[in-house]
């Protein structure tokens, strides 16, 4: 078990050797794991004190003048930077690389005021930026290592806590902008991202019970969507659950709603949190409350497979 | 054009505010208050001190000019165009479908312009970005920000002058245009500011208030500045609206409306330009 935030902060710390990564941070280097490359590269690293605006567009400045700025918070607060984002960073296209980590509901006991459940949305209605949620912390290492090559602007969510290790030794099976398909079925396709991937895992061995074979698929990059594995899940499966701790309004669901609206008309069921807040609670009875667990993912499939043709 | 003699300054003013007029009033649309207001300072900081080559804008080791309230920006194109940045006539894509001169500056679209601003409340953090970047390459060139006083009203301004102070960015100059007019009405009406330079002393910033239309006095704040090193500097400078041309001067009217064709004519027979 090792937490996305805790990936993030290996990324980060591995980028050291390229003199042109700078690392911003508001405060909460210790939480987003920024820290480890801050006490490595001490020259390269800018508290910005807690001033989310300004460090995005100190980020800006930077990435404009030839460095490769990375700025981390909680997800929560990336949103109060949303026009900085907008207008600063991704209008002129500036390659500054957001991390908001402790996203969704998962982050638990803070409260419904810690638990970013819309972030994934906003930025990605934003031209230009890439946005990430990735489920374990080697491919968040992988991703956040990616990072300096993208030569665009990119949002990346982490969570605060543990969740199981996939990739350990599968590190080249990771790439931006590429799903990943865990486990290959033909009934129906669940694709998730984050903590929900291995829930969305769980459920497919819930199915598989039931005879039902499920396709997973790891779709850690939500935009530029991986049209092409969808479109192949589509027709090899015919049905599709979307998984996700994030707001069923606009995040992965959404995008993948959009795309199959105008490309394949196959029935689609949407895990995601309902339209309203959080509250305190641990992480494993806040994805039970919000309907995100495992048998919530299997309950969503088999429905989807009832609405085939 | 560096080393300019102030008088070449007052004339290349002159001309910028006759051209500040004719933008305006050919889109119909614009800001042509504030763009009066702050050239008198663009016109001293491009020709006795910013290190810039038109004939190669995106110049790396160039000096940064930001003009974070970027909807002045027929000001920043007249002189951009008097430098030959761009063309006298590309001012007549102002606010034209394609055109390089948008409506707000635009470095994605003008030769010239370092930051895509008129967002207010942005180019004083993205300046103080560009002087981190300074430091790190080891360069000598500055970032000089422009800010409205009634974009002090933005929180995100007082982010990053804290931070500037903080790590003691002392390649950050930057130029209040305190014209005492914001959209709506007067700043005093809107949002009372009272003491702008003990603010900014406050935050931890050297501080200069001068006229800022007395060219003079700008030169010697520009130079004021380079002798500022181990922190931010800021020059508060006291403008008038619509400077220049009597019936915009200190008129809210005039934030953001362009002249018809008699007031430009009047504008530029004030300036003693020809049509």
């Amino acid at each position: 078990m090792a937490a996305t935030r805790d990936g993030y902060g290996d990324g980060l710390l591995a980028l050291s050797d390229n003199p042109k990564v700078v690392v911003l941070e508001a405060d909460l280097g210790k939480s987003t794991k920024s820290l480890h490359f801050r006490k490595a590269n001490p020259d390269r690293t800018i508290s910005c004190g807690i001033g989310e605006q300004n460090m995005l567009l100190v980020g800006a400045g930077l990435a404009s003048s030839g460095y490769i700025p990375f700025a981390s918070t909680f997800a929560i607060f990336t949103e109060r930077a949303f026009e900085q984002m907008r207008n600063g960073v991704a209008r002129p296209n500036l390659a500054v690389h957001l991390c908001g980590s402790h996203g969704g509901t998962h982050t638990g006991t803070d409260g419904s005021s810690a638990q970013s459940i819309e972030d994934l949305a906003i930025f990605r209605t934003l031209p230009n930026v890439v946005v990430m949620h990735p489920c374990d912390d080697i491919s968040t290492k992988v991703l956040t290592c990616q990072l300096p090559e993208l030569g665009k602007p990119s949002y990346m969510r982490t969570a605060r806590n543990k969740t199981p290790v996939l990739y350990d030794g599968r590190e080249d099976e990771i790439q931006i902008g590429k799903g990943i398909q865990l486990t290959k079925g033909n009934d129906v396709a669940i694709v998730a991202c984050g903590v929900l991937v291995h829930e969305a895992l769980e459920a497919a061995k819930i199915l598989s019970v039931d005879g039902i074979n499920a396709s997973v698929v790891d779709m850690h990059t939500i935009k530029p969507l991986d049209t092409d594995l969808i479109d192949r899940l589509a027709d090899t499966c015919g049905a599709m659950v979307s998984a996700e701790d994030h707001s069923i309004i606009g995040g992965l669901g959404g995008a993948l709603a959009e795309h199959l609206i105008s490309s394949k008309l196959i029935p689609l069921e949407r895990i995601g949190v309902p339209d309203r807040f959080g509250e305190s609670g641990e992480a494993e009875q806040m994805l039970e409350m919000m309907g995100l667990k495992s048998h919530h993912i299997a309950a969503a499939a088999k429905a989807a497979i009832a609405r085939k043709a | 054009m560096a080393g300019m003699s102030i008088e070449e300054l007052e004339n290349m003013a002159r001309d910028c505010r006759a051209e500040i007029c004719k933008i305006t009033h050919r889109a119909q649309a614009g800001h042509p208050g504030g763009s009066l207001s702050e050239i008198d300072i663009l016109c001293a900081l491009y020709g006795t001190r910013l290190r810039v080559r038109p004939e190669e804008p995106k110049w790396s080791d160039r000096d940064r000019f930001i003009l974070s309230k970027g909807h002045a920006s027929p000001g920043m194109y007249a002189l951009l165009a008097k430098r030959g940045f761009i063309s006298h006539d590309d001012l007549e894509s102002y606010r034209v479908l394609g055109g390089i001169c948008q409506g707000h500056v635009d470095m994605k679209w003008c030769p010239g312009v370092d930051f895509s601003a008129g967002l207010l409340g942005m180019g004083l953090s993205y300046g103080l970005g560009c002087a981190f970047a300074a430091k790190l390459d080891g360069s000598v060139r500055n970032a000089y920000v422009m800010l409205g006083d009634g974009e002090l009203q933005e929180g995100s301004i007082w982010e990053a002058a804290m931070a500037a102070a903080h790590h003691e960015v002392g390649n950050l100059k930057v130029f209040v245009d305190r014209n005492r007019i914001q959209n709506d009405d007067f700043c005093e009406v809107q949002m009372r500011m009272f003491d702008i330079p003990a603010k900014w002393a406050a935050f931890g910033w050297a501080v200069k208030v001068i006229d800022g239309h007395n060219m003079t006095e700008i030169v010697d704040a520009i130079q004021w500045m380079d002798s500022i090193t181990d922190k931010p500097a800021v020059v508060v400078a006291n403008t008038v609206k619509g400077k220049g041309i009597s019936f915009m001067e200190n008129n809210p009217a005039f934030h953001g409306a362009a002249p018809n064709d008699e007031q430009l004519a009047q504008a530029l027979s004030e300036l003693g330009v020809s049509a």
